[in-house]
């Protein structure tokens, strides 16, 4: 196969990945902001608790609808373009693919019943449905993301003249890279989410000629999603920290690449930042903490990493990742920090006003959505690019596992022209939805008199 | 009945229920489309009534098949992963598109009917695209590469036994959906509705079984190994047109909507179709693309085979009450149905 043969399939693959992730993220994440504000409806009789579950629910839709198609893209692309790698997953790791079928169905089910039967069913069972999409929603990324993990832990199985012997499949389910990789996919959606409707609040918040009520409502709703952004995010922080570890121990090449370490150290110094240069194998600039990544890795500062030296430079990732790694990272943190900053605003000047938030931080907040889904692509492209040139780690190659048909640089040409169709499509359907049923129509005008006080900090 | 066979029963099953539900689906979209402008005929509110919960669902059995494929027969999906690279990305933006634009079509009042123009046509056209996927799985249109077969598309667009697949494929599709929209205008109770639909399915029905003969005549006209298998199969296609005759005498006696023959009538045509569909299967074994892959050397190992059985058992149970609950409160329910 000629390289750009490869090259093609995964410019073609990693596209319909990346545009599905954004939705698949959001499709993980809405369903949960709307159990909890629908739970605090039933909680403090709040009305604008509902207003808001109503309101993110009516988007969702539409965005489920892409998640749901795009989903689907992926899900058969991958027979289409890596044959030989999906003959492996047939063989040996299919089950994920299949529990994730039913997991999907069980949210697609309830989704149904949430979005068309909601004014037929009691309001306990509206909760209970809804919860019922977000547990099938986070099963489906579990399973998915299992399949991914098993791509850079495999287990389970020999290779023999091209095909699976010895078997045991719910070994491969329960590869080694499960717990950790599992953890951090599901818990970063959460964190990613909440930051996305945080920035819809906070771009309502700066315009000028906002009612006095309809402040109101976005600020709860601000102080809702900051407060689930900061949680989530510092339980990524932590998921993230121990991913790191579990890479130290069984990848230590894809923890090499993330920290730009070339060679096997005693007190690795953290780099953050800075250009990784393979020629004289040395990171160009970047700030140097010493000791810190040994710790982080093996929690000692005297500790022993693996450099990238301990592999073949043939089979080295590309470099990049690094820049890739520290830019997750970076957004990760710059977010934990936004909604620390929020809570200390709202602790310091709740009791004076009502609405604690200067507009600058609300103009920052206005970023925080994009920063999230940045973090997300970043992520992603880090654990895929650093498990290059591999496929399964350390048994297929990806440019063994490509298709041999021809046509791909056509049908990327066609999938890029549907992608930007969709994206244009989705942001005018919502947008226009949104301006044609402003929150006004949707809030009681006068002061709302909740039975109880917020419950959330 | 040795595992293999077993499997292939099973993948066999989920593409006649795709094939139903998707023809209901992807139909109902073009009903929906057709009717849109007639504002006498409550036609169009009925299929997108019909619509609007059920494509997830429809969509849920697509990835299935799709799925057990690869879990099932891992070989065939490679040999068929390589070959259908173009007509399955076509399909999938389709899909897509398809999906979407009813979605949208649902959210935007104001361009309603742009979008849901471009969805009912679409819609036409997957189930065409789908269909040549018969022809492939036929033989001949292939050719071996290295270690890999490729489809020749030239070959596969000019034979004429592809389009009487996709003449089938579309007139089954309109056929389907016209009969099920019956039946639930019938239980909407909305007669305007209900004998529009049954008017359709009175024509559409014999439509479809002439080109059904068409093709089943280009078959053996291409491939004579099918013809052979499909002679053998005689008694399931005798049954299968009674089951048709019957079904189309049901609906001719159902004049009201409170006529339950109606119902009789779409749970014969069913049947039909499950009679057709098991022979053409029976005659196709044991291969799943002629005369390279056969369920036999494309079958799993014995361990994902046992433990797919069993994700599959569980999940199906788990499925099954929740199908339950959906139709009672979609399909069956007068009080969403008669919603405006």
């Amino acid at each position: 196969m000629p390289l750009n043969h490869v090259v093609l399939a995964r410019s073609l693959f990693g596209t319909s990945l990346a545009f599905h992730i954004i939705f698949a993220t959001l499709g993980v994440g809405i369903p949960l902001l709307v159990a909890v504000a629908e739970i605090t409806y039933a909680l403090t009789r709040d009305s604008d608790y509902a207003i808001m579950a109503k309101r993110w629910t009516r988007g969702f839709t539409v965005i489920l609808a892409v998640s749901i198609t795009t989903g689907t893209i992926v899900a058969l692309q991958l027979s289409l373009l890596w044959p030989r790698f999906m003959q492996v997953v047939g063989q040996v790791i299919a089950l994920p693919f299949l529990i994730e079928v039913f997991a999907f169905f069980i949210e697609a089910v309830f989704m149904s019943i949430y979005v068309y039967a909601a004014d037929r069913i009691p309001h306990k069972w509206r909760i209970l449905s809804v919860s019922f999409v977000a547990i099938g929603a986070a099963m489906s990324a579990l399973l998915i993301t299992d399949a991914n993990s098993f791509m850079n832990t495999p287990r389970g199985f020999r290779m023999e003249n091209g095909r699976a012997v010895d078997v045991h499949p719910w070994l491969a389910v329960f590869n080694p890279a499960l717990p950790t990789q599992d953890t951090h996919v599901l818990i970063s959606a959460y964190m990613a989410v909440p930051f996305v409707l945080a920035t819809i609040a906070a771009n309502a918040l700066v315009r000028r000629n906002i009612s006095s009520r309809e402040r109101e409502h976005h600020t709860k709703a601000l102080m809702l999603t900051l407060f689930l952004g900061g949680f989530f995010g510092i339980l990524t922080a932590i998921s993230g920290d121990l991913s790191g570890k579990f890479l130290a121990k069984y990848q230590p090449a894809k923890l090499a690449v993330a920290e730009g370490l070339f060679h096997t150290t005693k007190a690795a110094p953290l780099i953050i930042g800075g250009w990784p240069d393979a020629s004289t194998q040395q990171v160009i600039g970047g700030l140097r903490i010493p000791g810190v990544l040994s710790f982080l890795a093996t929690d000692r500062f005297d500790g022993v990493v693996k450099g990238l030296d301990t592999i073949p430079k043939s089979l080295w990732p590309p470099l990049i990742s690094h820049e890739l790694f520290d830019t997750m990272v970076g957004l990760g943190t710059l977010l934990i920090l936004i909604a620390v900053i929020g809570w200390l605003f709202k602790t310091i000047r709740m009791r004076k006003t009502q609405y604690p938030f200067p507009k600058w931080y609300l103009f920052i907040v206005m970023l925080s959505g994009i920063m999230a889904i940045g973090a997300i692509e970043c992520g992603w492209l880090y654990a895929e690019l650093s498990r290059q040139p591999w496929t399964i780690y350390g048994i297929m190659r990806t440019a063994e596992a490509v298709t041999g048909a021809p046509y791909v640089g056509t049908m990327f040409i066609l999938f890029i022209l549907l992608y930007a169709l969709l994206t244009i499509g989705t942001i005018s359907v919502l947008r226009a939805y949104f301006l044609r049923h402003p929150l006004a129509n949707d809030i009681e005008p006068g002061p709302i008199r909740p039975r109880k006080v917020v419950w959330l900090p | 009945m040795t595992d293999a066979t077993w499997a292939a029963v099973l993948l066999w099953t989920l593409v006649f229920i795709y094939a139903i539900a998707g023809s209901i689906d992807f139909g109902s979209g073009f009903w929906a489309l057709f009717y849109f402008k007639r504002t006498d005929v409550k036609a169009a509110m009925i299929a997108s009534r019909y619509l609007s919960p059920l494509w997830e669902v429809t969509n849920v059995f697509l990835v299935l098949f799709a799925v057990s494929l690869v879990v099932l027969f891992p070989h065939a999906a490679f040999t068929l992963g390589n070959m259908l690279l173009v007509p399955g990305n076509l399909i999938l933006i389709l899909l897509t598109i398809r999906t979407v634009f009813m979605v949208y079509a649902h959210t935007s009042e104001r361009f309603a009917y742009p979008l849901k123009f471009i969805s009912g046509i679409t819609g036409l056209l997957i189930p065409a695209l789908l269909l040549t996927v018969f022809p492939i799985a036929q033989g001949g249109f292939s050719q071996r590469v290295g270690d890999h077969y490729i489809l020749s598309l030239s070959a596969l667009f000019s034979s004429p036994a592809t389009y009487t697949y996709v003449a089938l494929g579309i007139l089954s599709e309109l056929f389907l959906s016209s009969l099920f929209l019956g039946d639930y205008s019938r239980v909407a109770d909305d007669r305007s509705a209900f004998i529009t639909y049954r008017r359709q399915v009175l024509w559409l029905g014999p439509v479809t079984i002439i080109v059904a003969f068409i093709c089943l005549w280009s078959i053996s006209a291409t491939a004579p190994w099918l013809r052979h298998g499909l002679i053998l199969q005689g008694s399931w296609f005798v049954l299968s047109g009674t089951l048709f005759l019957l079904g189309m005498a049901m609906v001719l006696l159902a004049r009201k909507p409170t006529d339950f023959s109606y119902r009789i009538g779409v749970i014969a045509i069913v049947l039909q179709y499950l009679m057709a569909m098991f022979a053409y299967g029976r005659a196709h074994m044991p291969y799943l693309v002629y005369p390279i892959v056969s369920i036999y050397d494309s079958f799993t190992n014995a361990e994902m085979f046992r433990a797919a059985i069993m994700v599959l058992i569980i999940g199906i149970a788990i499925l099954f009450p929740g199908f339950i609950w959906f139709w009672r409160l979609f399909l069956e329910n007068k009080a969403y149905l008669q919603k405006s």
